[in-house]
């Protein structure tokens, strides 16, 4: 049995990965077509994916509203300066914790459905099926769903940031008594449209074009068994965070 | 034979280092039902792969409809795979569309026909397979055969001129399997298509085609009508048409290159 040249080396392997993925990521993006049948199916995996994982993301960004508002109060209270709780709870969240943990839970979420979805539809012979019909299932399956996901993250993020700062308030001033108009003008003042919410926004339209990615390829190229699919799933999770995160240094390092 | 669609000469093909057809060569006549008959695993959906363009040979050409498919581009191969309609063996339906919708998606990708239209053939195809009314259903509300002849509907919705079926009775009942084999003969025959189909079912590709080729061990052994096959002296032909267990066809795994277990005579 011939060995491929990746196979023996482990070191070249996840290079040669890379390769691979970014050659398929040329094929979907150089499949785009601006036809009605993509925006459509487009739309319809946003729902599926996107607007689907909202009330996930809406219970854990308000919880970590909550607990954000609770470590910052203690800490801050030590130096007498509990007032500044929004802008420390607003920083950390636009520039840092919304966008990861929201890439991080829509990984879980919606990644894993869809890595199961196309490795599932490779494994039943559809993907097969639509190549012998003529139809290009890089196009038709991947495609929408890359594009989906690109769209859904910055979106989510977007929600689980307010509901985030809804925890915050609740806890800082329903539950700590701070005075609601210094914890808003704080957070007015003291968050950049710039560098604090445009930074967030990037972060969240690299991380859902790369957690879409991981998955979409992956499913893809899943071995057409249960165990293939298994394996895919548990993949897209493992790689998109790991990656979340070495991006969402890379990025905080040109944006800081 | 006079206007051969598909011509296969001389075509080899290895996976690995494992000889999965050794210099086969068929030609495969215009408007007939053809069948490529052969114990399991000897390579019969291989040639079905071949021929759809989805494998390339190692060795020999694969002409289909005038094209050789293997040179093809992927676009000029997509081009050619209009004119080709396959049943897989599972019927492969796309789980998330109800059955009105997998058998227009082929219209609504390769056609710019109306709505109307699209509905007027859609139903057409179904009542061909007797299944008008089944339109709305999910594709996991319909027994193995209803899923078949949905598949067979999709297959041919396009009009083309070769349907490829893989294993199409696998699984089914005898009065499915013979509702099955009815409508190939049927749709064939009415469309002028030419169909080849791969199969171990014996008794009912004697039924139904015109033709059957027999591979073993890689290579193909026999050819020619069911009835002449039936009373061929070949033992592995022998063997393989009377399902006997001793004979020149080995049931066992045959590692890599060894494709000698049969001696074609």
């Amino acid at each position: 049995m011939k060995i491929h040249w990746t196979q023996k080396n482990k070191l070249l392997a996840p290079i040669a990965e890379t390769g691979h993925c970014g050659i398929f990521l040329f094929r979907m993006l150089s499949s785009i077509r601006f036809e009605r049948g993509l925006l459509m199916s487009t739309l319809q995996q946003t729902y599926l994916i996107g607007a689907r994982s909202l009330v996930i993301i809406m219970i854990c960004g308000f919880f970590v509203g909550m607990v954000l508002s609770l470590q910052s109060i203690n800490a801050l209270q030590q130096f007498g300066a509990s007032d500044q709780v929004s802008l420390l709870v607003g920083k950390s969240l636009f520039r840092e914790l919304g966008p990861v943990l929201t890439a991080l839970l829509f990984a879980g979420r919606a990644g894993t459905s869809v890595a199961a979805e196309i490795g599932l539809m490779k494994a039943t012979s559809q993907i097969e099926a639509m190549q012998l019909m003529a139809i290009d299932p890089v196009q038709r399956i991947a495609l929408p769903r890359f594009l989906a996901g690109l769209l859904s993250l910055p979106l989510l993020t977007a929600m689980f940031n307010a509901f985030a700062i809804l925890g915050a308030v609740v806890f800082s001033i329903g539950v700590m008594g701070l005075d609601p108009g210094i914890f808003w003008s704080k957070l007015e003042s003291g968050i950049y449209f710039g560098k604090d919410f445009m930074g967030g926004v990037w972060k969240s339209v690299v991380f859902g074009g790369l957690v879409s990615l991981i998955a979409v390829y992956f499913g893809y190229y899943a071995k057409p068994t249960g165990e293939g699919v298994g394996t895919a799933t548990t993949r897209t999770v493992v790689m998109s965070s790991v990656l979340v995160l070495i991006f969402d240094f890379i990025m905080t390092s040109f944006l800081i | 034979m006079k206007d051969p669609i598909i011509r296969l000469r001389n075509v080899s093909f290895k996976r690995d280092d494992k000889v999965i057809l050794d210099d086969v060569s068929m030609d495969i006549e215009r408007g007939s039902i053809v069948a490529i008959m052969g114990p399991s695993g000897v390579g019969k959906t291989t040639i079905l792969r071949l021929i759809s363009g989805q494998l390339h040979p190692a060795k020999g050409s694969i002409e289909v409809n005038g094209n050789e498919v293997s040179t093809l581009s992927h676009r000029q191969l997509y081009e050619c795979r209009k004119d080709i309609g396959v049943l897989l063996q599972n019927g492969a339906l796309f789980t998330d569309l109800t059955v009105f919708e997998n058998i227009a998606t082929p219209l609504r990708e390769h056609t710019k026909l109306s709505e109307e239209a699209i509905r007027e053939r859609v139903l057409a195809k179904l009542e061909s397979v007797g299944l008008l009314g089944t339109e709305e259903l999910m594709p996991d509300s319909l027994s193995g055969g209803m899923e078949r002849r949905v598949a067979l509907a999709r297959a041919v919705i396009l009009d083309p001129k070769i349907v490829l079926f893989d294993e199409p009775m696998t699984g089914l009942d005898p009065i499915a399997m013979s509702t099955v084999r009815r409508l190939i003969r049927k749709t064939n025959d009415e469309l002028g298509l030419t169909s080849v189909i791969v199969t171990h079912n014996v008794n009912q590709m004697n039924k139904l085609v015109d033709h059957c080729y027999i591979l073993a061990a890689a290579k193909l052994i026999a050819e020619g009508s069911p009835q002449s096959l039936a009373h061929n002296e070949d033992p592995a032909v022998d063997q393989f048409m009377n399902g006997r267990v001793d004979g020149p066809i080995s049931y066992k795994y045959q590692k890599a290159t060894d494709s000698k277990t049969v001696n074609p005579s």
